[in-house]
């Protein structure tokens, strides 16, 4: 027995701890491995305009006092279409208002057409033309939803379309923990 | 009906990996032949059903059954016919499946080629072999079965990724995997040896050749990967220091100095737990690698589906197989002695000193790629290790390799003469060191270290080139003489001089590229025109272009150096129809000195285009020397020792006192 010959292995464990370690940590994050560093921090003021068609657009004081949800999208991306018809449900469902960003449309009367064709889930919209609203909310690709609570605070984020299942375990119940509140 | 085939056909093949795994390598322990023969049967049936699970698939995505997850989820109708293939490994689950295959042709190569191993010896790598394909295999079954269904079916489906979606990638998978799991075959060895507690010439020159075919598989997937890299994202960059990037290079080193090893151990018998150690090491990297890319551990741009879940998985497999073999280590290694001693300066001293600057490097760079996880690990925040590390890690370490290698050669074994060494690099030595000067005065913008760079690498190819001409004892005996000893050289050695002198003038590509970059962004209408780099880009049209599965916004440049002839560049801008994602087509026309590199970007409000023009100095002699490299291990492969069977013992005297001029075979 030389004990130098099992330095690889006694090496080979402590690389091993780390990335179990490492392992565990990214199955906290799952399934978006992009921590958001902007969770449990305050909306900075946005003020956006109206997009065409409507009166008011969306600024920061509008979400102040409420529990609300913040939804990104665009008529460009295919997996908002798919998340629309879950959003006119929570629309229906009526516990909790939907504010929409329209971000990045090339042309300006496509966001308004895409919500004539499918309907309109939003109490109020801005429009995004230059990112100034996805970047207070720290948007790095549409769909993306925000639930503020009524101090403005971000208390979660959705990467991706709004699922039934993530609708039910995760985001109605958070919700309904900051309306109790 | 075809797809439950495939599936069935893969589960008969894990039971048959399971008989592989465990009767030969027990029959080998108790000495009983026939559990011992059954070794190369099992392999051989193990790849036929592999291989008919594999055709299952590819039939699936041809005839785009979208009754498969798989197909819908990385295939669409109107995709062309190569990316059909080129999306069975295009994805998680089929990448697997190719894994398993390719593990599968490397136990099918040594049950086939391997009829002079030691039957016992044979036994115990095929039986690992098995084991490996075993855990692999039970890993696809439970957590990525490429044969999972999807109802009601879609019509169609959502597409490859569109950056996937290119000749360079398509073969970039399968040729690393080569790579990669190639190194299972050496490891495989360097296991049963331990086994046996026994490892001598004969050991090392059967390991050799898989060491290099590994090698070189590897070798032309990074390069690959790096050129797709180049033209396809469009940043004008060929190597980015990403984990997933570095999870392919880790091996790469440890192979390299595996394959250099293996030389020292067939030649002098030496060196020996040491190049079991490499053969260890060297697979572990690559599973490492599999795991990083597949865990979502870290964090890296080529996101593969990543997914925790298979992480335990694969980590599990991790800790089975190189747990085992380093504990195994441990216990048999120190039975592993030398027979020979040498001196610090000689050839073996210097593959030695090179070895270990190629295992610190590879050391580094692991350290490097998982600092962000240890670091996050243990609460200290969240931080990447980007280039700057890698660079300043790695150059200081490459540096003394380089000068090494070019020496090394003309050391003999045993125990050598430096200065009879360096006399006879004299011009090669002054040449280099005139280069180092003179692109130091000429070259405006030379830093000291990158012109230092340029003479590194012309130290490398003059010395590689003048171990050649003392080989052939050029202008020491009548010309015609040299002709006949250059003709008869063994392949092995031209294999070295390629793969040296490929190293020396890709190193040459790799500085002169990153210290030299000319770039240019700028807005541009058609008719404007801009000097880069002593040429003229004139935008002379922006057309929209449409592609079977993609609509592209195509720029018309006319290149011209001192209104010499006229060439024309399209860099295109696609959209691609299904995932709406957009990919850039850089433009590249390379010239001996360097590459034209055209990117066109988004159109501008007043009409005008961004567009990205480049000059990369070098960069193709960079893509020479790799193919010079790859070469070289082709060439080595050919040579006749490698042909003949396992030598006698009188012909193994003779080669481990052959003369001192013979060369080290790459």
């Amino acid at each position: 027995m030389k004990p130098v010959y099992f330095l690889p292995a006694i090496g080979f464990v402590i690389v091993v701890i780390y990335l179990v370690k490492g392992l565990e940590l990214a199955q906290e994050r799952a399934p978006s491995f992009i921590p958001s560093v902007l969770i449990n921090t305050p909306v900075t003021n946005f003020n956006l305009d109206a997009i065409s068609g409507q009166q008011r657009g969306l600024s920061y004081s509008d979400l102040i006092g409420k529990v609300s949800i913040v939804n990104v999208f665009a008529s460009w991306c295919e997996a908002c279409k798919f998340e629309h018809k879950m959003l006119m449900r929570i629309k229906t469902n009526g516990r909790i208002p939907i504010y929409g960003i329209n971000w990045k449309e090339k042309d300006r009367s496509s966001g308004p057409a895409w919500l004539r064709r499918y309907g309109n889930p939003y109490r109020l919209i801005g429009d995004d033309p230059n990112s100034v609203g996805a970047i207070a909310f720290g948007v790095t690709k549409a769909p993306e939803s925000f639930v503020i609570d009524r101090k403005g605070f971000i208390r979660l984020k959705r990467t991706g379309p709004i699922t039934p299942e993530y609708w039910e375990n995760k985001m109605l119940p958070t919700i309904e923990r900051l309306i109790n509140q | 009906m075809l797809v439950e085939i495939g599936h069935f056909a893969l589960v008969l093949a894990l039971s048959m990996s399971f008989v592989q795994g465990t009767l030969p390598i027990i029959g080998a322990h108790y000495n009983k032949q026939s559990w011992m023969a059954l070794a190369r049967p099992t392999a051989l049936l193990q790849l036929m059903l592999i291989l008919i699970s594999f055709v299952a698939l590819t039939i699936a995505f041809l005839g785009s059954d979208f009754s498969l997850k798989i197909v819908v989820n990385n295939s669409h109708t109107l995709k062309p016919l190569l990316y059909k293939i080129s999306g069975v490994w295009g994805n998680h689950e089929g990448s697997m499946l190719l894994w398993v295959l390719i593990l599968a042709i490397y136990g099918g190569a040594i049950a086939t080629w391997g009829k002079n191993l030691r039957p016992a010896l044979r036994a115990r790598v095929l039986s690992i072999q098995g084991l490996l394909g075993f855990g692999f295999m039970l890993f696809i079954l439970f957590t990525s079965n490429p044969f999972d269904r999807i109802s009601p079916a879609p019509i169609n489906g959502q597409d490859l990724n569109p950056l996937l979606q290119d000749p360079g990638l398509a073969f970039h998978p399968p040729l690393l995997y080569l790579g990669y799991v190639g190194l299972s075959t050496t490891f495989s060895f360097a296991v049963a040896a331990l086994i046996e507690g026994k490892v001598d010439p004969v050991w090392a020159r059967w390991v050799r050749p898989w060491a290099l075919v590994a090698w070189g598989f590897l070798t032309s997937g990074i390069v690959l990967g790096s050129w797709w890299a180049y033209y396809e994202l469009g940043w004008g960059g060929w190597w980015f220091w990403d984990p997933v990037e570095n999870a392919s290079f880790m091996p790469w080193l440890a192979a390299t100095a595996l394959l250099h090893s293996a030389i020292v151990l067939e030649k002098r018998d030496t060196l020996k737990s040491w190049t079991v150690f490499l053969a260890i090491i060297a697979f572990a990297l690559s599973i490492l690698g599999t795991f990083i890319v597949r865990s979502g551990v870290i964090t890296s741009v080529h996101a593969f589906a990543s997914d925790p879940g298979r992480g335990v998985f694969i980590l599990a497999l991790l800790v089975i197989t190189i747990g085992t073999a380093f504990v195994l280590f441990g216990w048999r290694a120190p039975l592993l002695k030398g027979s020979n001693l040498f001196q610090p300066i000689s050839r073996e001293g210097g593959l030695l000193i090179n070895n270990f600057l190629l295992t610190v490097a590879s050391a580094s760079i692991l350290l490097g790629t998982l600092y962000p996880l240890f670091i996050d690990v243990l609460e200290l925040g969240k931080i990447s290790v980007g280039a700057p590390y890698f660079n300043a890690v790695f150059v200081p370490l490459m540096t003394p390799m380089i000068l090494i290698m070019g020496l090394a050669p003309f050391m003999t074994w045993k125990r050598a003469d430096i200065l009879v060494g360096m006399s006879k690099l004299k011009i090669a030595g002054i040449l280099s060191i005139l280069v180092f000067i003179g692109v130091w005065f000429i070259k405006d913008k030379a830093t000291v270290l990158a012109s230092f760079g340029i003479g590194v690498s012309a130290w490398l190819f003059l010395a590689t080139l003048s171990e050649l001409k003392n080989r052939i004892n050029l202008f020491g005996i009548p010309f015609k003489e040299s002709i006949n000893k250059l003709l008869r050289q063994p392949r092995g050695s031209w294999g070295m001089t390629l793969a040296h002198s490929g190293l020396a003038i890709a190193v040459a590509g790799m500085t002169a590229s990153s210290a030299w970059k000319v770039e240019s962004i700028q807005n541009m209408n058609t008719g404007n025109s801009i000097n880069v780099a002593g040429y003229e880009f004139k935008l002379e049209d922006v057309r929209q272009v449409r592609g079977p599965n993609y609509l592209a916004t195509r720029g018309i440049f006319a290149v011209s150096k001192h209104n010499s002839n006229k060439i024309i560049m399209k860099p295109e801008k696609r959209i691609y129809a299904v995932s709406q994602q957009p990919t850039t087509e850089a433009a590249i026309e390379p010239t001996l000195l360097g590459d034209l590199y055209i990117v066109i970007g988004d159109k501008n409000k007043d009409g005008s285009y961004i567009t990205r023009i480049y000059f990369n100095p070098l960069v193709p002699w960079m893509w020479f020397g790799a193919i010079l490299m790859v070469l070289g291990s082709i060439v080595s492969l050919t040579d006749r020792r490698y042909r003949i069977g396992a030598p006698s013992s009188r012909k193994m005297l003779r080669q481990s006192t052959s003369d001192p001029v013979e060369s080290i075979n790459t």
